[in-house]
């Protein structure tokens, strides 16, 4: 099960995380690995198996439409890195 | 010019902002106009830890919605992730409905040129929206509101039914219209919360398959999406018969310079990476609240215009109009409950009192709560008028005079003396008179010039202050003059 | 005279609420405690000493008012750091998180709160819960307290040494995959994972959605019980967490005679340490001893179990760390582009373990792979939980081993994820299953470690686990054993 090192910069492009040449390398390799490992999941006989999605057999509840929120404070926006007014900032978004 | 081989393929994405007072997965509220980042709370915001818990309005929104389509509403549906990064999207994935929707399969009945078409549509589910992007004016940064994000869409999405720009406008404008009524969305592109996208693509006549498809967004009207689609499909029209390949891409509309332009590309083609939503277990839907649902839903627009053309002999086009809005319909059928012959009322509903109502721009709410006349009184002009009590010119004067006050017309009208005279002895006496004072026009008329009636039949109203009954002067001119012997 | 930081949690509330001790003093000595063990054990990220005496004043007002203070008064707890306290900085042992404050608190420090226990500080662990060892926490190092050179085990590590070493009566942790357990049979003390959805996820910061739980640390099972009791039941601000109510846990001495145990077979493994083996079937024993029903069952899909967990827990992780943007709240690492902002904050805020999960979970969700890996993955998760109700039809809980081995050294797993990994083929599949889970000391090894029992229960059943843990616990003072120091 071998993930090139092409594949790899595909998937971190995917969760924007930026990997240094090592580390594409290392997680190629870390990656085949681990999936090599679990490729006898493959050979389970799943026909006709329903996915478990969600842990329960629970069906979802539901909440009134209500206006339960008070305004936002500060303390909310207080955590934000770079703010203009109540606005977060961050660099600009071209189109 | 010869005929175009190739024709349209259209489908279209709408995505309604739903009217619900909370959002749809926190208890913020949901209301437009608020300063930045005050409707917000850390759910909404994506914070460490937090959940979503669904807002059961929404459901029945979207339920109504299905219903009002002839959609299959799902017994049980299930919510999805769907994973992109972007500033406005606070958790990096939108909670949506993505393998199993909670509406499939209806379809939408489109008066287009004079014909009934059906148009199929595949799915409504139910999604969250995003906050709002805005450039910072100081410098090269975006600013981000996060008021929207959290609010509830509906996804409506219609079949690759639509063959042209003029059918695409008006199941937009039907599409809207039953939203409207349902009161679940009030429609407006103008201000974002009615958006539609549109899938382009052209073929041969005939061809099963489809041609090269393309996304085209950043419509903000109808007729914009009109005009989006018409260039789109003469731009590929013409590339085809130029011999080039169309690229499966996503354009804009360019409002200012009238044509779509490709996005900027985009590095990698964004995969969404779909699973079911782990943090909410499946929607299962009671068949009881449905029928509840189902035996609450006005009667749709759709219908409704086809029972006034039936019911109340109404043109295609008076009875379109009048069904445009719920509001208007049941303004118009309250007169005729009040005894208005339906053709008076339709008329003076669709002249006098909507352009009052457009002045006053009581359209712009979602249902006119306060008219500036009622139907009653209304019904009771066109009572009057039928009656011949009083000219119809007398009626519109009346009417401005109506507004606001709760008087009932018929009142006024004898209050002050307004009724048309329309008594023969009188009206007689004033026939005689100007016919004495006007041997020249009457010469005229006796020589064959039908015309000058009209000038003769004008004296005798001035002579009576505006009051007499027109038809019966007129009536009573002939007859004097066809007597008399020189 | 025992200590006041060493007596059980139901003892201190007992003698708090008949005011022959205060709050504040109960508050003092664990801080006092805390203070002397840190340096060179770092179970703590952060101490919230004015906090903790702000609240332990509250309690013995209220007292002195003749108000009830809570079933839990005066008891000082932890709380691991992934669990949000309000204006309490909450890391999640990240770089990304290391100077969050968060503006809310997680529905169990709420109800802990309400319950009149005083919090004492947030303990360390694997950063974003992912690991077995605390080793992959990126803000401190915890030690085992029975000896620092090998590891609490972890994500909850800790909090798992935290109590054993009386720096508080009780502790939360969350488990994934065995991050309450592990940790607990690692650290000599007791630790339950609840059924999925018995206690609120709400402001619990989210590894895997389907899979995190919360659950209490202590040093017995009547005060685990005492906890549980305090965090469990329904919470409107969480879709996942179940209507039942948690059922009354006064039946904990009931006897167990007649109950039917299961031993899973695929449990007892070759290359387990001789010790774990050893002295797992001698808690088995004393069990029968106690005319419980010993028979073997199978779990025939357990060898699928480590796969399964790491396709469906990283690719649900992948998506629950996107928010970690740098736009909102935590690190941000400035940049000229967005996309270059977005790829930097995450390089530095994200550890090499959450790196590496990420990656492995965004892979097995994209374009092409679903089927093939997270479908699949959810499918034999179902066979898994099928094995389980197979096995609880004729057994009302399970026994067996929390891990292959004692705790291991430090550095000791670091090389190879995948060894790392197995450290958890004991606890996972209990997690796929959604079932409840308790680990107790059941003895020592050689070099004097501790060693974890494990017993299962049916989906929702924590009184049966409860009770099979404290007939176990009444017959035998492996609990009563402290660490060095």
């Amino acid at each position: 099960m071998a993930i090139t090192h092409d594949e790899v910069r595909r998937v971190a492009a995917l969760a924007r995380l930026r990997l240094a040449p090592e580390a594409v390398a290392r997680l190629a390799a870390d990656l085949s690995h681990i999936l090599d490992a679990f490729t006898r999941l493959q050979a389970v006989d799943t026909a006709g198996i329903p996915p478990t999605a969600h842990a329960e057999e629970l069906a979802l509840s539901l909440r009134p439409d209500e206006v339960t929120n008070p305004p936002a404070d500060e303390a909310l926006l207080a955590g934000a890195p770079d703010r203009r007014g109540r606005c977060f900032r961050v660099p600009r978004i071209i189109e | 010019m010869t005929q175009p081989a190739l024709e349209a393929v259209i489908g279209l994405e709408v995505h309604a902002e739903l009217l619900t007072r909370s959002k749809v997965f926190c208890g913020c509220s949901a209301a437009f106009g608020a300063p930045p980042d005050t409707n917000v709370c850390p759910v909404c915001l994506g914070m460490p830890g937090v959940l979503p818990v669904l807002n059961r309005r929404v459901v029945e929104f979207a339920i109504r919605a299905g219903l009002a389509t002839h959609c299959r509403i799902a017994p049980r549906s299930v919510f999805a992730r769907k994973n992109y990064f972007y500033p406005d999207l606070p958790k990096g994935y939108q909670i949506s409905q993505y393998e199993l929707p909670l509406c499939t399969g209806g379809h939408l009945d489109v008066l287009v040129d004079g014909t009934v078409r059906r148009i199929g549509l595949t799915r409504i589910h139910i999604e969250e929206d995003t906050g709002k992007n805005l450039h910072d004016v100081e410098d090269a940064a975006s600013l981000v509101d996060f008021n929207r994000s959290g609010v509830p869409l509906l996804e409506i999405v219609s079949e690759p039914d639509l063959r042209s720009p003029a059918e695409a406008g008006a199941y937009l404008r039907m599409l809207r219209a039953i939203l409207q009524y349902l009161e679940i969305c009030d429609g407006n592109m103008e201000e974002g919360s009615f958006r539609c996208d549109a899938n382009v693509s052209v073929r041969p006549h005939g061809q099963a398959g489809f041609g090269t498809k393309v996304e085209v967004k950043n419509m903000n009207s109808f007729r914009a999406v009109e005009k989006a689609l018409a260039f789109e499909i003469a731009r590929q029209t013409e590339a085809l018969a130029a011999g080039e390949r169309l690229r499966q891409e996503t354009r804009l509309w360019d409002a200012d310079r009238e044509e779509t332009r490709p996005m900027r590309a985009k590095e990698h083609a964004d995969d969404y990476r779909y699973f079911p939503e782990p943090d909410l277990p499946p929607l299962v839907v009671d068949p009881a609240w449905v029928e509840e649902i189902r035996a609450s839903l006005p009667e749709l627009p759709g219908p409704r215009r086809e029972r006034f053309e039936r019911e109340y002999g109404l043109s295609a086009y008076d009875a379109d109009v009048l069904t445009q809005r719920k509001d208007l319909a049941d303004y118009f059928e309250a007169g005729v409950r009040a005894g208005a012959a339906p053709k008076e009322m339709a008329n003076w509903t669709t002249t006098e009192v909507l352009r009052l109502v457009r002045e006053e721009k009581l359209d712009a709410a979602l249902v006119i709560r306060e008219w500036p006349v009622t139907a009653a009184q209304v019904a009771s002009l066109a009572r009057l008028v039928q009656a011949g009590t009083i000219t119809r010119s007398t009626a519109k004067a009346l009417l401005p005079r109506l507004r606001g006050t709760g008087r009932d017309p018929a009142e006024l009208v004898a209050a002050e003396g307004l009724a048309q005279v329309s008594d023969r002895g009188a009206l007689e006496r004033a026939v005689a008179e100007v016919l004495a004072a006007h041997p020249a026009q009457v010469a005229e008329y006796r020589a064959g010039k039908e015309k000058v009636l009209g000038f003769l039949v004008g004296r005798v109203m001035r002579a009576s202050g505006g009051k007499a009954n027109p038809q019966l002067v007129q009536e009573l001119l002939r007859t004097a003059l066809a007597r008399e012997t020189p | 005279m025992t200590a006041l930081n060493e007596l059980s949690l139901r003892e201190t509330v007992a003698r708090v609420r008949r005011r022959e001790v205060s709050a504040t003093e109960v508050t003092r000595a664990a801080l006092a405690r805390i203070a002397a063990v840190e340096p060179a054990l770092g179970a703590f990220l952060t101490v919230c000493e004015p906090q903790a005496l702000a609240a332990a004043a509250a309690v013995d007002r209220a007292l002195a008012a003749g108000e009830d203070p809570g079933p839990l008064a005066g008891a000082a707890v932890a709380l691991k750091d992934n669990i949000c306290t309000a204006g309490i900085r909450t890391t999640a042992g990240s770089r990304m998180l290391e100077r969050f404050v968060p503006a809310y608190d997680a529905t169990v420090a709420a109800r802990l709160r309400a319950a009149g226990a005083v919090l004492v500080g947030k303990c360390n662990l694997d950063e974003f819960a992912m690991g077995s060892s605390t080793e992959n926490s990126a803000l401190g190092v915890t030690r085992n307290p029975w000896d620092p050179e090998r590891v609490p085990g972890g994500s909850s590590g800790g909090s798992a040494a935290a109590v054993a070493a009386c720096e508080c009566h009780a502790a939360l942790g969350t488990d994934t995959g065995g991050s309450i357990r592990l940790p607990a049979g690692f650290c000599g003390v007791v630790g339950l994972k609840p059924t999925y959805g018995r206690v609120s996820r709400f402001g619990v910061i989210a590894y895997a959605s389907s899979l995190d739980q919360v659950g209490p640390i202590a040093r017995d099972v009547a005060d685990a019980a005492l906890v549980l009791a305090a965090i469990a039941g329904p919470d409107p601000r969480d879709a996942t967490s179940a209507p039942h109510p948690l059922p009354p846990l006064d039946g904990l001495d009931g006897p167990v005679r007649g109950l039917r145990l299961g031993l899973p077979r695929e449990y007892f493994v070759e290359g387990m340490q001789p010790a774990v083996e050893t002295a797992v079937r001698a808690a088995v024993r004393v069990l029968e001893g106690l005319g419980a029903v010993v028979e073997p069952v199978s779990l025939p899909h357990t060898e699928h179990a480590v796969a399964t967990y790491y396709l469906v827990a990283t690719a649900e992780a992948s998506s629950n760390l996107a928010r970690y943007d740098g736009v909102r709240y935590g690190l941000r690492v400035p940049a000229a582009s967005l996309g270059e902002m977005y790829e930097a904050t995450r390089a530095a805020g994200f550890g090499a373990e959450v790196t590496r999960r990420i990656m492995l979970g965004t892979y097995v969700l994209s374009k092409g792979y679903y089927d093939a890996w997270y479908l699949k993955a959810q499918q034999v998760r179902t066979l898994i939980r099928r094995d389980f109700e197979a096995a609880f039809a004729r057994c009302d809980a399970l026994v067996t081993p929390v891990a292959p081995t004692t705790a291991f050294r430090r550095g000791e797993r670091l090389a190879d994820p995948l060894t790392m990994y197995l450290s958890d083929i004991f606890t996972i599949s209990v997690n796929l299953a959604g079932l409840p889970a308790l680990v107790l000391p059941c003895g020592v090894d050689e070099a004097g470690l501790p060693i974890g029992l494990q017993i299962v229960g049916r989906p929702f059943d924590e009184p049966t686990v409860l009770r099979t843990a404290a007939a176990y616990e009444g017959a035998t003072d492996w609990h009563a054993r402290r660490p060095p120091g």
